[in-house]
């Protein structure tokens, strides 16, 4: 069950980081940062503000999960705000920087955000927070999963979805074809963040407790692995690679001391054997699955 | 001031082991575009090898110069070989397939070293034999330096020099510096590409593992995730001074290792790890391509 949630919690991850890196190609490699500011953002909410309210519907007389619906939905949206806030502070560099260079700034945000986390007595420090009400079940997570894949489908069949995926093939030409490739970088980034910062929301009320070291570098780099190993811009691929990638290290569990090592190993085996990841940018299609119509749009696209 | 100055002097030392660091991504970026992410655990492997060489040869129950430098050859030949083998059998298939799912294999070789190194290392820190004994050095003006801080400044700067000629001086550093202008303009010329980016691997690895063993003589504590930080760090420096430069990986690496030490020493300990990142922000913003970077107009 635990799983589960934490494979739930994964998809929301990669399908937001999918939508910055797979959908504009834009590098970025601090998406724990995000997820922490929301993680963190909306666990203070419910601490301070949240609790109250729930003890106050509790106190009207409605059942625990309904009371504390609204202040879930509201923690939750302010952690995403603010990761969607620092999103856009951080997309806005990408103004002036390309490739390599955004990648290392996002990547130095994420260390940032867990370095000040690591500072600020208010939020527990290194000691961590605990206390935070454990709200999250599979219906919330199920629902933000639900939200964040809804909104890319939707967003990849739409007008602005081919925008971005003008800019990520190829940004010059793009730019050349009239697409305002700021504002459509800018917006990708909001969106990656405000969702991370969703999944932050939802891990924070799922294990009751935060700590800044579950938002290091690597965290990041196991979702950006979701992302790659999915195949970049398949929203069914990240689905499918967060679901991989949350489990294998389950699977592996009676193996203990060999595990991560057979987990980096199937890393490099699949990236050698499939570069373009397991789906490359198509999408499962359940329709084409039973033989009936082609491939939906954007399937035809190329490879990054 | 004497306390600035001593800042200043533990802030080069640890600035040169970053710079050595930094020197590997750099020619790897410049030759390849790829962010070798397992760099900073070639760092840990060079620590480790002199770890298991200085036992072995005993240079820890009896330190002497010569057993020292023996030592710090096995070293950097272990690691010259590991670089040779992760080049062949992980980055060469992937070389022509997108940038991103180098990127990964990077990563994936990066977590194959720190957990391997769990697996035959023990997760446990091990303590790096004192092959130098310690003693402090004045420098007057209530300055000290340590002899092994020595150590690390000359060794660094030797270990620079000597890669500044290869790449200046030599065939294969011409080679090396004509595979990293065009790929396909170097191999029309005769140079064989493939043969060049495994010597750069190679060189990049030794110049890493002596780094590893620098930093181990100082800080005796050793362990497989040792490698992250310092790795993330000097790639940040290289980033910092100009990636694909070599001037601005020494450059970006003095910066960097000054910028922390005075952090550590003015502000707050805690905070080391944030000014890296802050730092190569700031000069990102304002210098988009690093500080010696050029920039480098887009193709159309």
């Amino acid at each position: 069950m635990q799983v589960v949630i934490l494979c739930g919690i994964n998809v929301v991850l990669a399908v937001s980081l999918n939508l910055i890196n797979g959908f504009t190609g834009q590098f970025s490699i601090g998406h724990a940062g995000f997820m922490a500011l929301g993680a963190y953002g909306s666990a203070m909410f419910s601490l301070h503000i949240g609790a109250h309210w729930v003890a106050a519907l509790a106190g009207a007389g409605l059942p625990a999960p309904l009371a504390a619906a609204p202040a879930f939905l509201m923690a939750a949206l302010l952690g995403g705000l603010l990761a969607a806030l620092a999103g856009y502070l951080v997309g806005l560099p990408s103004l002036r920087l390309r490739g390599d260079y955004l990648a290392i700034v996002t990547l130095g945000f994420g260390e940032i955000i867990r370095v000040l986390i690591t500072n600020i007595d208010l939020v527990g420090g290194p000691r961590g927070l605990p206390g935070i009400p454990r709200w999250v079940d599979l219906f919330w997570v199920g629902l933000g999963a639900a939200a964040v894949i809804g909104l890319s489908v939707h967003l990849a069949h739409s007008s602005h979805g081919r925008a971005l995926f003008a800019i990520r093939d190829d940004e010059v030409a793009a730019e050349a074809l009239g697409v305002d490739t700021t504002r459509y970088k800018v917006m990708a980034f909001v969106l990656g963040a405000f969702f991370a910062g969703i999944a932050g929301a939802l891990f924070a009320h799922f294990l009751g407790y935060l700590n800044p070291n579950s938002f290091t570098f690597i965290k990041s780099i196991e979702v950006i692995a979701m992302v790659v190993l999915g195949g970049m811009g398949s929203i069914s691929g990240s689905v499918l690679a967060a679901i991989v990638l949350t489990l294998l290290p389950e699977v592996l569990r009676p193996v203990k001391e060999y595990r991560m090592v057979i987990y980096a190993l199937m890393l490099i085996v699949l990236m050698i054997t499939r570069p373009q990841g397991l789906l490359g940018s198509r999408e499962l299609d359940l329709r084409r699955l039973f033989g009936r119509r082609p491939a939906a749009p954007g399937a035809a696209r190329g490879g990054a | 001031m004497s306390e600035f100055l001593q800042q200043l002097v533990n802030g080069i030392t640890w600035g040169s082991v970053y710079a050595l660091i930094a020197l590997g991504y750099t020619m790897v970026y410049g030759i390849l575009r790829l962010i070798n992410f397992a760099h900073g655990d070639i760092y840990m492997l060079g620590a480790f090898a002199a770890f298991y060489a200085s036992r072995w040869i005993g240079a820890g129950t009896d330190p002497n110069p010569a057993k020292a430098l023996l030592v710090f050859v096995i070293a950097m030949a272990a690691c010259g070989a590991a670089g040779f083998l992760i080049e062949r059998f992980a980055y060469k298939p992937v070389r022509k397939s997108s940038r991103l799912s180098a990127l990964i294999t990077a990563i994936g070789v990066s977590l194959l070293l720190e957990n391997g190194g769990v697996l035959v290392f023990g997760a446990a820190p091990r303590f790096f034999p004192q092959i130098v004994t310690p003693h402090n050095i004045s420098l007057g003006m209530g300055v000290n330096i340590t002899n092994q801080q020595l150590i690390i400044l000359a060794v660094s700067v030797l270990l620079m020099a000597a890669l500044r000629f290869i790449v200046i001086n030599t065939r294969v550093g011409k080679a090396m510096r004509a595979v990293s202008y065009n790929h396909t303009a170097a191999a029309l010329m005769g140079i064989s590409v493939d043969r060049i980016i495994t010597f750069t691997f190679v060189l990049g690895s030794m110049l890493a593992a002596a780094a590893g063993m620098l930093v181990a003589l100082q800080n005796p504590r050793i362990e497989p995730y040792m490698g992250i930080m310092p790795g993330l760090k000097a790639f940040v420096a290289a980033v910092l001074g100009g990636i694909g430069n070599i001037p601005g990986a020494v450059l970006g690496g003095l910066v960097m290792g000054i910028a922390e030490v005075m952090v550590v020493g003015y502000v707050s300990p805690t905070y080391r790890d944030a000014i890296a990142f802050v730092l190569l922000i700031i000069i990102l913003l304002v210098r988009p391509a690093g500080l010696l970077g050029k920039h480098v107009a887009e193709k159309v």
